[in-house]
């Protein structure tokens, strides 16, 4: 979605503090992976802290949440073409089937339309591929301008 | 409500201390009869934005899951945590690195699927920093 390859240069040295700098994110073990215009793709680890149900040890819904609304808020910053900061609007998130036990959660997030106020967003989240779905997520982000992007400390509120 | 509604808090607390992902947020309730206040007390790793201080989106919609979940748990009849179906969340005000309460409501529960409101307030009860609507899967396998 950007048209300028050195605006997305700036993004692509400021969006990894999104997730690695965030200490939320970082407790939860997140790591961003894969990152284009208006597409990111993070990953949530398997912990032990982390589960929702002790008897199967499946992981709990809200680590998923947390991991869609990451990984969407960054797939805003990737699609950006001038500085501006994020704030999530809502979230919608349908849960198709439980994430298997003992494995890392992938996220993928696509930035795929934006106004000058409004981003929306799609992601899914899986093990290996999108053809068995663990989660899907859609999202509204509302953008307002700002001078430049934060230190290397800025997160998602 | 065929079952002791006290019984239903002893299970209740006892399911979150026994639950990693709760112990973990640091989840805890208050119930007073059928009614549960749920707290998410205030910790540095739930920080979201280290600049102005505010709260994890994502901490904010998994507080305001669990607390659907344990209000579902304390009025139904169920064995077992209910399984979300879908949820959605909205964010209507940045929530502050200070304590966060929530409330949730079931709009209706039926036999397999239970739709259930949760809001989330920090100062003021009046002004919400997140709601929560979700469905719910009362397990009965």
């Amino acid at each position: 979605m950007t048209a300028d390859p050195d605006f997305f240069d700036l993004i692509r040295q400021y969006a990894p503090n999104i997730i690695n700098k965030v200490p939320y994110a970082k407790t939860l073990g997140f790591e961003l992976v894969e990152l284009e215009p208006g597409r990111a793709v993070a990953r949530a680890p398997y912990q032990a802290e982390t589960i929702g149900d002790i008897e199967t040890g499946i992981i709990h819904g809200g680590v998923v949440t947390a991991l869609l609304d990451n990984v969407s808020g960054v797939s805003v910053i990737a699609a950006l073409s001038e500085m501006k900061s994020t704030a999530t609007l809502d979230l919608r998130i349908d849960y198709m089937r439980p994430a298997e036990v003992g494995r890392d959660i992938i996220a993928e997030a696509k930035c795929y339309h934006m106004t000058r106020t409004v981003a929306f967003t799609r992601a899914w989240a899986y093990h290996e591929t999108k053809d068995r779905v663990i989660a899907t997520a859609s999202g509204s982000f509302a953008l307002n301008p700002i001078k430049q992007f934060p230190g290397d400390s800025e997160g998602e509120g | 409500m065929g079952e002791d509604i006290y019984l239903r808090q002893e299970k209740l607390q006892a399911y979150l201390e026994r639950t990693p992902f709760a112990s973990f947020l640091g989840f805890r309730c208050e119930i007073m009869g059928d009614e549960m206040t749920a707290i998410l007390p205030f910790n540095e790793k739930i920080i979201g934005n280290p600049t102005i201080r505010a709260l994890h989106g994502g901490a904010t919609g998994a507080f305001l899951e669990l607390t659907a979940m344990a209000q579902l748990f304390l009025l139904s009849e169920e064995a077992k945590m209910a399984k979300p179906i879908n949820l959605t969340i909205d964010y209507l005000r940045q929530a502050r690195s200070e304590n966060l309460y929530a409330r949730a409501e079931v709009t209706k529960q039926g036999r397999r699927i239970a739709n259930v409101h949760a809001e989330a307030w920090q100062a003021e009860r009046s002004r919400p920093v997140a709601t929560l609507n979700a469905h719910f899967l009362l397990s009965d396998d």
